[in-house]
């Protein structure tokens, strides 16, 4: 049988949490680099014990961690005990150096005016789906960087922020590339959303990219109906079989294009509110996806403090909620862009995690739920694996 | 030996219990300490001061002999103290937070 791996990454550390397929019993370990912020963590699809994990603090900024046996032990890639000891002499500790390429250049300010990019800190990094020596990172001050050596080095790929990068400012939770979106069909093709700037694509495997906003409407934020750049793009999911297709949910807005992003339209229909963070699609059907609506991006908090996810069976407009197991009262935590995945089981298990410290696993599509765990620091990020 | 006791997280960072030890040849200054410690421990590069510039990281304060040399420059010697080993460089997280 088939073992299930959830890696979660909290406010104060990394935890691990495992159950065969069934998804009834679950073992937990962590944390892991305790009390500092993992924003994420993800494995390689090539090398499912490959993991990399963002560590990050404000006293001591950005660590890049990987694990090459499923989380059981972790290095800043670079200075393993084997490293540290090779004849070649020290490693340079360059696994946390993220430098913006060229010129810094300047992004728009919360005045109007000019500032220079600042890197804070990774939000999300995507492991190729073919070398487990590479994967991109989505850093704050919105950028993105690509490693080739397993994260020893990074190296920025400038050309998106060269997709009118001047005009791009950050929202109150900053200015971060928090979505990557790789591809299975087409190696050349990546997907980038960044808040508030928007979403894009390149087609050449990030040396140059386009924004990809047409259709989107934010109103109060872009009195421009036709602005290209400036929206504030909360995730992107794509389902494998079909890449051309991709759902979002923006600030307001649930939207969905089928033409890569050449044009959107808005799916939001009967959802009691079109605020949110995380979106993601059914393992095995496509036109399935799932929401967690928000009351607003003034109360972060679901509506009426009832925790309901929103489960779409037609590509979005019609909309049911599905609350069986889940906290229909007195509920105000909060559900993150990177705090939702599924798995490739069958049936398809969906979870997410919560400000609150929840992690909740639906084994059955998100007809009922489940908490894993309930009292973990608040939940930045869920992701799954599916072991042999 | 120069004495070094690093902060919590650094400390699990870098693999060590209690303070570090470094030996560094004369003249003893913060800049060669941080030098010395950036070599030796890798993963603390880009922890205490920024990759490119050295500029200390703004929660991150050096102490010696309960003189704070935070704000001193690289070229700054270390009291006697340190240089002969019977006080360790601090190096702390700055409370902050609130």
């Amino acid at each position: 049988m088939s073992t299930i791996r959830v890696l979660v990454g909290t406010k104060k550390g990394a935890f691990i949490l495992a159950s065969d397929g069934r998804r009834r019993q679950w073992g937990v370990s962590g944390p892991y680099f305790a009390g500092w912020e993992i924003y994420h963590i993800k494995g390689s699809p090539r090398d499912p014990n490959r993991l990399f994990a963002s560590q990050t603090s404000g006293w001591f900024g950005q660590i890049i961690q990987r694990s090459d046996d499923g989380g059981k032990t972790w290095n800043a890639p670079g200075s393993s005990p084997e490293e540290l000891e090779s004849p070649n002499g020290f490693p340079k500790g360059e696994s946390n150096k993220f430098l913006y390429a060229g010129e810094v250049g300047t992004h728009k300010w919360y005045d109007g005016t000019q500032h220079p990019w600042e890197f804070k800190r990774v939000w999300h990094i995507e492991p190729s789906f073919t070398d487990p020596d590479t994967a991109f990172a989505g850093a704050e001050d919105a950028a993105l960087f690509k490693t080739t050596d397993g994260g020893k080095t990074w190296r920025e790929l400038p050309g998106l922020r060269r997709a009118k990068g001047h005009l791009w400012q950050p929202g109150a939770g900053g200015m971060a590339a928090h979505t990557i979106i790789l591809d299975p069909k087409n190696a050349s093709r990546i997907y980038v959303a960044i808040s508030a700037a928007g979403a894009f694509r390149s087609d050449d495997g990030g040396e140059t990219w386009k924004p990809i906003n047409r259709g989107l409407k934010s109103n109060y934020e872009l009195p421009d109906p036709d602005a290209e750049v400036g929206h504030c793009v909360h995730r992107i999911a794509m389902h494998p079989s079909r890449p051309d297709v991709l759902f979002m949910q923006k600030h307001w807005d649930v939207m969905r294009t089928d033409n890569a992003g050449d044009q959107w339209r808005e799916v939001s229909g009967n959802l009691p509110t079109d605020f949110g963070f995380p979106i993601d699609v059914h393992a095995h059907d496509p036109e399935t996806i799932f929401v967690v609506p928000i009351k607003s991006d003034s109360e972060h908090y679901p509506p009426e403090g009832k925790l309901r996810v929103y489960r779409s069976r037609s590509g979005g407009n019609e909309w049911e909620p599905l609350t069986k197991g889940l906290p229909q009262e007195n509920c105000y935590v909060n559900v993150l862009r990177d705090a939702m995945a599924v798995d490739s089981l069958e049936p398809c298990g969906v979870y997410f995690g919560t400000t609150g410290g929840q992690v909740y696993v639906s084994a059955d599509e998100g007809n009922s739920w489940n908490p894993i765990v309930r009292d973990l620091p608040a939940v930045l990020s869920v992701e799954v694996q599916v072991l042999p | 030996m120069i004495r070094v006791a690093l902060p919590f997280h650094l400390r699990n960072l870098a693999r060590v219990d209690g303070e570090v030890e470094l030996a560094i040849a004369d003249p003893v200054t913060l800049g060669a300490v941080l030098d010395a410690l950036e070599t030796r421990y890798p993963a603390l590069r880009g922890t205490l001061r920024d990759h490119v510039t050295l500029k200390r990281r703004p929660f991150i304060r050096f102490f010696a002999c309960k003189e704070d040399l935070s704000h001193e420059p690289p070229e700054t010697s270390l009291p006697e103290p340190i240089v002969r080993g019977e006080e360790p460089l601090l190096i702390v997280g700055a409370m902050a937070g609130g």
